[in-house]
């Protein structure tokens, strides 16, 4: 890739990560929340999306193509920056570290998700609320499993934020500021529907 | 008058016993391994860091005693207006002529801004800014073969915020205050973004608006910014850099889509 088309690439990859890939994440956590209302009502959710027409395509290029390239261009950006909080402890230079650091975890996280659900699903395994409640009956993973949820949020919530901006949408500080506050919202909901679906498996 | 030398005396007398330790990051040529050295000065009131570099070149002997080669600095215009004194002091990188000794606490740490080639000691190589305001058209192109005669007005409230954008001294501090500055990145930095919102901005600066975008939207340009908004908070003239880097972002998404979508991907 060359670097003349990092600006295209950037922008790209700032829109994929809203559309549809942050879109995906939200729609994600709802249906998770199925669990909370007992394993039948999950398993209906889960064979509904499962069984949706056109699901492979459907899969491929609203989830996996632009997460790929949103997961393997964001490491890219992340190992490009030299993190300095020590120097300016400021709350967007927090903000602009953790986005990396959990962009980071998260490629790790989703591609051990994946494994252990969708690629069993494909190796003729059933997912379903017992799969789930297996996995997360191991507190380790349970735990791994709430980090990646948390970070998840983090990301687009804070993705929210710095997409607006990068797309020239909030210019000044003021309308980032109450921008900050609504990402942090976002944030707090989307972390209480995902936690609340994984203590359901437990 | 008498009672003036007293108060003279009486000062002397209190600060005769005080010191000032400074900690310098040297380097005596462009290619040779940096270290530290030591120094212990005598405390004057208003003491800035330049005034202690000037007091060590004067008598360049070190903590220990002993005597070394002066400490090699920039310096022009002693008053925060032309950049050049730019350095890291205790971590953070600003002007040294405005550095008041009072206000740091010691030992006093000073280093170059490594962001950029050191050539000796203190002193840096800016060139890289000077060619990035080059390479975006930094200026008001009105040389023709003929009078062009009068260019449009520039509305008053715009030329007052444009002044803002205007007091940039390319010192070069939000370039060593961003992350995404560095060896891995070729990003010409925010002062440069606020740079061609300026010349965009001016009426006669904007008939070439397009050409300084497409500059921006290639290599080492806007896309390169991760919004950490260090640069805002570093800058030593409070020039609204955030502000100029999301509107250079609107500006170019605008570009953008009028060259691929549109026949007026020109000026206007």
């Amino acid at each position: 890739m060359s670097r003349e088309s990092d600006f295209y690439l950037r922008r790209l990859h700032s829109l994929l990560g809203i559309i549809p890939v942050g879109l995906f994440v939200a729609q994600h956590l709802v249906i998770n929340h199925f669990a909370t209302r007992g394993p039948e009502a999950f398993n209906a959710a889960s064979d509904f999306m499962g069984n949706l027409p056109f699901v492979l395509f459907l899969e491929w290029f609203i989830i996996y193509i632009p997460l790929m390239f949103h997961a393997f261009y964001g490491v890219y950006i992340a190992f490009t920056a030299k993190n300095n909080v020590q120097r300016y402890g400021t709350f967007r230079n927090w903000m602009f570290m953790l986005q990396r650091i959990t962009g980071v975890f998260l490629v790790i996280f989703i591609a051990w998700h994946i494994f252990q659900t969708r690629v069993q699903k494909a190796l003729g395994a059933d997912v379903d609320f017992d799969m789930m409640a297996d996995i997360l009956s191991n507190p380790l993973m349970l735990a791994f499993y709430i980090a990646g949820v948390l970070a998840a949020t983090f990301h687009l919530a804070n993705g929210v934020w710095s997409f607006l901006v990068s797309w020239g949408i909030t210019q000044s500080p003021r309308s980032q500021t109450i921008v900050t506050y609504i990402s942090m919202a976002i944030f707090l909901i989307l972390s209480v529907i995902g936690v609340q679906a994984l203590l359901a498996f437990v | 008058m008498s009672e003036n030398t007293t108060a003279v005396k009486d000062l002397q007398q209190q600060t005769a016993q005080k010191t000032v330790r400074f900690e310098i990051r040297r380097q005596d040529t462009a290619e040779s391994q940096p270290y530290w050295e030591s120094f212990v000065l005598e405390y004057r009131p208003n003491m800035n860091v330049i005034s202690a570099l000037m007091e060590i070149r004067r008598n360049p002997v070190n903590a220990e005693g002993k005597q070394t080669t002066p400490v090699n600095w920039e310096m022009s215009c002693l008053e925060e207006v032309c950049g050049a004194c730019s350095m890291v002091i205790n971590g953070r990188p600003r002007q040294s002529c405005t550095a008041l000794v009072d206000q740091f606490t010691q030992p006093i740490k000073l280093e170059p801004m490594k962001t950029f080639p050191v050539v000796r000691d203190l002193i840096v190589d800016r060139e890289f800014m000077f060619d990035s305001l080059k390479k975006i058209k930094a200026w008001v192109p009105i040389d023709g073969t003929y009078d062009l005669g009068e260019g449009p007005r520039m509305p008053e409230r715009k030329r007052q915020w444009a002044y803002e954008l205007s007091k940039c001294m390319t010192c070069g501090v939000c370039l060593e205050a961003c992350p995404n500055v560095n060896d891995n990145s070729n990003f010409m930095g925010p002062a440069l973004m606020s740079q061609v919102r300026l010349f965009n901005t001016h009426p006669t600066g904007a008939m070439n608006k397009d050409e300084r975008l497409a500059t921006i939207m290639t290599d080492g340009g806007i896309g390169e910014c991760g919004n950490s908004q260090n640069c805002v908070v570093a800058c030593p003239k409070g020039i609204p850099l955030t502000t100029s880097i999301a509107a250079m972002n609107r500006a170019t998404n605008v570009q953008m889509f009028k060259n691929f979508f549109g026949s007026d991907q020109m000026v206007d």
